[in-house]
C-alpha cells in the first residue's frame, strides 16, 4: 500500500492506480469526463486536474491532471486549493460554451454526467454570450437518438465503440470547435453494443431511443435490480416502470458478470413486456367469455385436475422456483425439462465437463484477463454476446505485459495503445461460419462441427498425450493444431470457450479435453461453456425427463393432462409431435407471458409475470444463481408462474405446495431437497431483512406524482402495494443508504445522478461492490490433478449425396425467442433464409435469392438461398430460431427436394 | 490533367496512380493506410482542389480501408477542401500575431470585395475564402496562402491588386 496525502489528511490506497481512481476510491468527489473505469485515462478534458506538491514546504504545487497521475508513496495533492478549483471552473465553462442547456427537453436530464459535473465544479452561470456552433443529427437506427449539439467532446463514444467495442462504424470527423461524432452517413449503427453509448456518453448526444417512446425521467422510474433473460450469461440490469410499462433497461454493475456494459438485446430487447400479444387475464377456453377471474380459473383447474394423471413440463427460460414449484407440483417422476432432446443432451453434459473439472469455470472479469483463447464451435457475438466483448479485450493481455515492461500504468490508454498498436494476444477460433470476432483472431477455422471436434481433439492431445490421437488430419489442420497448441501451453491463464450452439456434443468434449490437458501443466487454466438459455443451467441441474418421454407418457395413457411452464413447445420438439401431444392431452394448462402456438392449443391459459413481473433465480452459464426482481405491482391475476402454482397446489391439498407463501418459502424447501442448491440462499437477502428496521426502496427519493398519477381512480393516496416476497418496497419510502449488492434497485449518490454513481458503491473503482459482487456460484469444479478425457473422436464430415447436413446459426437480433418480440429488435432481424457455399450452390443450379426446397425432419421447408463460402461443403446453415425458419433439431441431415416442385402459395412449411 | 468526378466513376490518371502507388511503397503491405495525407493531396490537385465524398471512397478502396476512415482525416485537417473550390483559393491565416497585424480587417475586406463569407466561393467561382491557423510567417503577418505561395505583409491596397492580378490569369 502507498501513503498519499489529499489536503494534508494521509490515506493508504493501492499503487498502480491513477490518482482520480484513488480519490474516488476514497469517496472523494473529483469531476472526471474523458476518463472511464473501464476504458482508462487519456487526460483529453481536463476536468480533473488537482495540484500536487513537492513537499510539505512547497506551498505554490503545480496543476496536474489527476487521471494521469499514478500514485506514488507519500505524494501530496490538493483537491480543494483555490487554484486547482477555479481551473476546474473554467473547464467546464469551456466545454459548456456550446453546449445548447436543454436539460428541460434532454432525455439525459436528472441522470446527466454532465449535470452533476458541472454542479460539482461550481460553474453556475453562463457568460458566454455569442453564437453557438450547431450540427446536423443522424439516424442512427432504432436504438439510439442522436443530438451532437449538446457534445463536450470528450472523445469516449469513440473510444468505446472502436477501441473497446471494435466496431467501425462510428467515428470523430473534423477537428476545432466543430469536432463531429459520428457514422460516415445516416444509418443503423452496426456494432452489438452500441446502446452502451447511452450510458458511457456523458451527456445526451446518445440516448436510448425506445425510452424515448414513453420517456420517464430516472427519478421518477420505479426500478428494480434484475437480471437479463435473453442469453445463458446472466447480465446483471436495472429495470424501470412507470404507468405499468416497462420503460427501460440499464446496465447494472457486476464486478464479476458484465461490469459496466450489457449487449443491445439485453437493453433494448424488454419491449415484448409491453406487447399488446401479453397474456394479463386467466383464459378459459370452452368458457363465455373465455377470460376468468383468478379464482373461477383455479375452480376450473382444481375441478379438471384434481382427477388427472398429471405431467408438468418445465422450462429453460423461467425461473429455478417456477421450475421447482411444477416439479414438487406434479412429482419428480412426472416432471419434464421443455428443452429439445438435443439441447438437453448437450447442456447436461456441460454440467458435467464444469463439475469435474479440473479447469476452473471462468466468469465474465476473468475472461478478459485470460492471455490465450481458443473457441470451439460458437458464435460468440451472436450467442453470448458479452461474452465476445470480454473475449476483445483478453486479446490485449500478451501486449499489455510490453506496455508493462516500458513501465507504462495499463490504464495509461494512449500511450498503452500507441504502444501496442495492433498486436493482439493469441486467439483461435473455429466455428461453422465467419464470426466478427475473426477479424482479432491469430487464426480461425470455419468447419463442419465433426471437423471443429476433430481440430480440438488434435489440440488436446499435443498438449497432453493422455488425450486420445485424432489420425487423418489433413495438413492444414495439424498445423493449426499445433499452433493453437503451443499458443496455449505457454499462456499463463489460457481459456477454452466452446457450448451448446453447434449442436454438438464431439465439439463440447473435445474443448473439455483441451482444457483438462491445460490442466496438467496450467494449473489457472479455464472454461467457459454457453448454454442456450437465461436458465437451461439452472434446469439442467434441478434435472427431470426427457420431453419425448413427456409425450410418450401422454400417447401410452400413462398421463391424461399436462401443465406447461412458460414454453411454446413448437421451438423445441417437431410440429407433429406436439401437435399430436397436445391433441391427445385431456387438459393443456399453459402459463406463459405472451401467446404462442402452445398457448393456442391450450384450454386454460394463465397469465404469468414476465421478468419485470416476477421475482425469480436463474443461474448463468457459470453457474452463477442471481436474484431479478419484481419491478412493479401488478392486478392479482397477473403473478409469478410459482404463485400461480402454489395456488394450483394449495387448491387441489398438495401436501408440500400448500405450506409455501412466497419465494423464500420455495427455496428453503430447494435449499433442503437438494445439496446442490444449498447455496441459493446466499444468493440474495431473505424477504424478512431490514436495514435500521427498513425495507429498501424501488422509487428514488424524488419520484414524483404519486398520488396524481392515479388521479383518475382516486383523489386519496392509495395504501401502498406490499411485497411479501423481497426487501424491497414498491414505494419511495424506505432505507436511503446503501443496500447489499444484490439488492441495489438504482445506483444514486447525492451529487451523482448519472449511471457514474456506481463508483460509490465499489470497494476500489472498478473492482468488486461493496461485500462482494451479486449471485453466489453454485458449481466449483473438483480441484484434481487426474483429468478424465472423453476417448470418443469423430469421423470427419463427409457430404452425402442429395442431402444438405443442416447445421445451426445465430442471430443476436432474431434467434431469442422474446427478445424478437420487441419491435426494435425485430427491424434489426435478417429476413429468413438458408445458407450454402457457392459450390453447392452451383450444383444445384440455385443463386442467391432462389428457394431452396429440403425435407427436414418430416417436414416440407422452402427457403431462400443466401451463398454463404464459409460454411462447409456439403452442409447448410440453417438460422436458429428465427421467425420463418421452422424448428427442427439440430444438426441434421436434409433431403434436396427436386428443385421443379410447384408451389402453389409459397408456404414455408408443408407438412 | 484535371479529371472530372461523377457519381460513380472516380478515375485517377496514369500519372497520379504512379505516384500514389510510389507513395503506398514507402509502407508495408498491411500497412497501407499510413500513406493516406499524400495520397488525398493528390487527389485533391487531380479533382479540382476539392475531395468528394466519391473521392475520397476511392481513396478509401485504393488503401484498403473504410471510407468512414478517409472521412475522418480528410474532415480534420483544413487543407482538405470538402466542397467545390473557386480557381484560386485563398487561406487567411487567423492566428493571433496575424490577427493583431489586422488580419481581421483583410479578413472583412475580402468578404465585401469577393461578395461572400469565409467557407464560401465568390460570385464568380474564381475565388474560394477560408481563414487558416498560423502559416509560420508570423513575422510577416498578416498573410495568406494561394496554393504553396505566400503573400505577406497585406493591406487592403495590396490585397485588391493580387485580386485584379489573379482575376487576369
Ligand atoms: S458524443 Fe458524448 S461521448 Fe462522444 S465526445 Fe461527445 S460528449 Fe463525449
Ligand atoms: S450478453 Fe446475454 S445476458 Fe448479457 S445483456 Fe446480452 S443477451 Fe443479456
Ligand atoms: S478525466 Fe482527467 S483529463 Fe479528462
Ligand atoms: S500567426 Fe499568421 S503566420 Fe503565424
Amino acid at each position: 500500500m502507498a501513503t498519499i496525502y489529499i489536503d494534508n489528511v494521509p490515506y493508504e490506497v493501492k499503487p498502480g492506480k491513477n490518482l482520480l481512481e484513488a480519490c474516488l476510491t476514497l469517496g472523494i468527489n473529483l469531476p472526471y469526463f474523458c476518463w472511464h473505469p473501464a476504458m482508462g485515462s487519456v487526460g483529453a478534458c481536463r476536468q480533473c486536474a488537482v495540484k500536487v506538491f513537492k513537499d510539505e514546504a512547497d506551498t505554490k504545487g503545480r496543476l496536474i491532471m489527476s487521471c494521469m497521475e499514478p500514485v506514488r508513496d507519500n505524494i501530496r495533492l490538493s483537491v480543494d486549493e483555490p487554484e486547482a478549483k477555479e481551473f476546474r471552473e473554467h473547464v467546464i465553462e469551456w466545454l459548456m460554451t456550446n453546449h445548447p442547456h436543454d436539460c428541460a427537453v434532454c432525455d439525459e436530464g436528472g441522470a446527466c454526467h454532465l449535470q452533476d459535473m458541472t454542479v460539482m465544479s461550481g460553474h453556475n452561470y453562463r457568460r458566454y454570450e455569442y453564437k453557438k456552433r450547431t450540427y446536423q443529427n443522424q439516424y442512427l437506427g432504432p436504438f439510439l437518438n442522436h443530438e451532437m449539439n449538446r457534445c463536450i467532446q470528450c472523445y469516449r463514444c469513440v473510444r468505446f465503440y472502436k477501441d473497446y467495442a471494435g466496431g467501425h462504424d462510428l467515428d470523430v470527423f473534423a477537428a476545432h470547435n466543430h469536432v463531429y461524432f459520428g457514422r460516415h452517413e445516416n444509418g443503423v449503427l452496426e456494432n452489438e453494443f452500441s446502446g452502451n453509448l447511452a450510458e458511457v456518453c456523458p451527456t445526451g448526444v446518445f440516448t436510448d431511443k425506445t425510452l424515448k417512446q414513453h420517456y420517464t425521467r430516472k427519478w421518477d422510474l420505479t426500478m428494480a435490480p434484475s437480471v437479463c433473460q435473453h442469453c445463458s450469461l446472466g447480465c446483471n440490469i436495472s429495470a424501470g416502470e412507470r404507468y405499468g410499462s416497462l420503460r427501460q433497461i440499464t446496465s447494472r454493475y457486476n464486478g464479476e458478470v458484465n461490469g459496466y456494459f450489457i449487449c443491445d438485446r439485453g437493453r433494448f430487447g424488454y419491449e415484448f413486456v409491453n406487447s399488446p400479444a401479453r397474456i394479463r387475464k386467466a383464459l378459459v377456453r370452452t368458457h363465455l367469455p373465455e377470460a376468468v377471474t383468478k379464482e373461477v380459473a383455479l375452480q376450473e383447474i382444481w375441478g379438471e385436475l384434481r382427477q388427472a394423471r398429471l405431467i408438468g413440463i418445465g422450462s429453460p427460460r423461467a425461473s429455478l422456483e417456477s421450475n421447482f414449484a411444477l416439479k414438487a407440483l406434479v412429482g419428480e417422476n412426472n416432471f419434464h425439462l421443455g428443452v429439445d432432446e438435443n439441447d438437453q443432451d448437450l447442456v447436461d453434459l456441460s454440467l458435467k465437463i464444469l463439475r469435474k473439472g479440473p479447469a476452473r469455470n471462468f466468469s465474465l472479469r476473468e475472461v478478459e484477463t485470460a492471455d490465450a483463447v481458443f473457441i470451439l464451435g460458437e458464435d460468440l457475438t451472436n450467442t453470448a454476446p458479452m461474452l465476445a466483448l470480454a473475449v476483445r479485450q483478453s486479446v490485449r493481455q500478451q501486449p499489455l505485459a510490453q506496455v508493462a515492461q516500458a513501465s507504462i500504468p495499463f490504464w495509461q490508454d494512449a500511450a498503452a495503445r500507441e504502444l501496442v498498436q495492433d498486436k493482439k494476444g493469441p486467439l483461435f477460433i473455429a466455428s461453422i461460419t465467419a464470426t466478427k470476432l475473426d477479424e482479432i483472431a491469430t487464426a480461425t477455422a470455419h468447419a463442419s462441427p465433426d471437423a471443429i471436434a476433430r481440430l480440438g481433439f488434435a489440440v488436446a492431445n499435443l498438449i497432453s498425450e493422455n488425450s486420445p490421437v485424432v489420425t487423418h488430419l489433413s495438413e492444414a489442420e495439424e498445423t493449426m493444431a499445433q499452433q493453437i497448441a503451443d499458443a496455449l501451453k505457454t499462456a499463463k491463464k489460457p481459456l477454452i470457450i466452446s457450448g451448446c450452439a453447434s449442436g454438438s456434443e464431439a465439439v463440447l468434449k473435445a474443448a473439455a479435453n483441451i482444457a483438462g490437458a491445460l490442466c496438467e501443466q496450467v494449473k489457472t487454466a479455464g472454461i467457459v461453456l454457453t448454454v442456450p438459455e437465461c436458465n437451461s443451467l439452472g434446469l439442467a441441474m434441478l434435472g427431470g425427463h426427457r420431453l419425448e418421454s413427456a409425450f410418450e407418457a401422454i400417447q401410452n395413457g400413462y398421463a391424461d393432462s399436462v401443465i406447461i411452464l412458460e414454453n411454446n413447445l413448437y421451438r423445441c420438439a417437431n410440429k407433429t409431435a406436439v401437435d399430436s401431444f397436445l391433441g391427445h392431452a385431456k387438459e393443456v394448462l399453459v402459463l406463459d407471458h405472451l401467446h404462442h402456438a402452445t398457448t393456442e392449443k391450450a384450454r386454460i391459459v394463465l397469465p404469468a409475470g414476465t421478468f419485470a413481473e416476477a421475482d425469480g433465480t436463474l443461474v448463468n452459464n457459470e453457474g452463477r444463481a442471481q436474484r431479478f426482481y419484481q419491478v412493479y405491482p401488478t392486478p392479482e391475476d397477473l403473478q409469478e408462474s410459482w404463485r400461480w402454482l402454489i395456488n394450483i397446489g394449495t387448491s387441489l391439498r398438495h401436501p408440500v405446495l400448500s405450506n409455501w407463501k412466497n419465494l423464500d418459502d420455495i427455496n428453503q424447501a430447494l435449499a433442503e431437497a437438494d445439496n446442490q442448491f444449498k447455496g441459493i440462499l446466499a444468493a440474495a437477502p431473505p424477504a424478512e431483512f431490514r436495514i435500521a428496521g427498513q425495507k429498501i426502496p424501488r422509487e428514488s427519493h424524488r419520484f414524483s406524482g404519486r398520488t396524481a398519477m392515479n388521479a383518475h381512480h382516486a383523489v386519496s393516496e392509495p395504501k401502498p402495494p406490499e411485497d411479501p416476497d423481497t426487501p424491497l418496497t414498491f414505494t419511495m419510502e424506505g432505507y436511503r443508504g446503501e443496500p447489499p449488492s444484490s439488492i441495489i434497485p438504482f445506483f444514486w449518490s447525492p451529487g451523482w445522478n448519472s449511471i457514474q454513481s456506481v463508483n460509490k458503491y465499489q470497494e476500489e473503482i472498478g473492482g468488486h461492490l461493496h461485500h462482494g459482487d451479486p449471485g453466489i456460484r453454485l458449481i466449483e469444479p473438483v480441484q484434481t490433478n487426474l483429468t478424465h478425457y472423453f476417448s470418443e473422436v469423430p469421423e470427419d464430415f463427409a457430404p452425402l449425396q442429395n442431402h444438405l447436413f443442416m447445421v445451426p446459426l445465430y442471430h443476436i437480433f432474431g434467434s431469442e425467442e422474446q427478445s424478437i418480440l420487441a419491435p426494435g429488435i425485430a427491424q434489426r432481424a435478417p429476413e429468413p433464409y438458408v445458407a450454402i457455399c457457392e459450390a453447392d450452390a452451383h450444383a444445384l443450379q440455385l443463386k442467391e435469392g432462389n428457394n431452396l426446397d429440403f425435407s427436414l425432419e418430416h417436414q416440407i421447408i422452402r427457403l431462400p438461398v443466401k451463398i454463404n463460402n464459409d460454411i462447409t461443403k456439403g452442409t447448410a446453415g440453417l438460422p436458429k430460431g428465427l421467425p420463418g425458419v421452422p424448428y427442427a433439431e439440430l444438426p441434421a441431415w436434409a433431403i434436396i427436394l427436386k428443385q421443379e416442385t410447384t408451389w402453389k402459395h409459397q408456404p414455408q412449411i408443408i407438412s | 490533367m484535371e479529371q472530372t468526378t461523377t457519381q460513380n466513376e472516380v478515375q485517377f490518371s496514369d500519372a497520379a496512380m504512379a505516384e500514389i502507388r510510389r507513395y503506398i511503397s514507402h509502407y508495408p503491405a498491411d500497412r497501407k493506410k499510413s500513406a493516406i495525407l499524400p495520397i488525398l493531396h493528390i487527389a485533391q490537385a487531380e479533382f479540382g482542389g476539392w475531395v468528394s465524398p466519391e473521392v475520397q471512397d476511392k481513396v478509401a478502396e485504393i488503401l484498403d480501408i473504410q471510407p468512414i476512415e478517409v472521412y475522418e482525416v480528410a474532415t480534420f485537417y483544413t487543407m482538405f477542401n470538402l466542397k467545390p473550390v473557386g480557381k484560386h483559393v485563398l487561406e487567411v491565416c487567423r492566428t493571433g500575431p496575424c490577427m493583431l497585424r489586422g488580419a481581421d480587417h483583410l479578413i472583412e475586406h475580402l468578404e465585401s470585395r469577393l461578395g461572400c463569407h469565409v467557407g464560401e466561393n465568390s460570385a464568380d467561382g474564381l475565388f474560394t475564402l477560408k481563414t487558416v491557423e498560423c502559416l509560420a510567417a508570423c513575422g510577416m503577418g498578416p498573410m495568406l496562402q494561394i496554393r504553396e505561395k505566400y503573400y505577406e505583409n497585406l493591406d487592403p491596397q495590396k490585397m485588391d491588386q493580387l485580386l485584379d492580378d489573379l482575376s487576369k490569369e
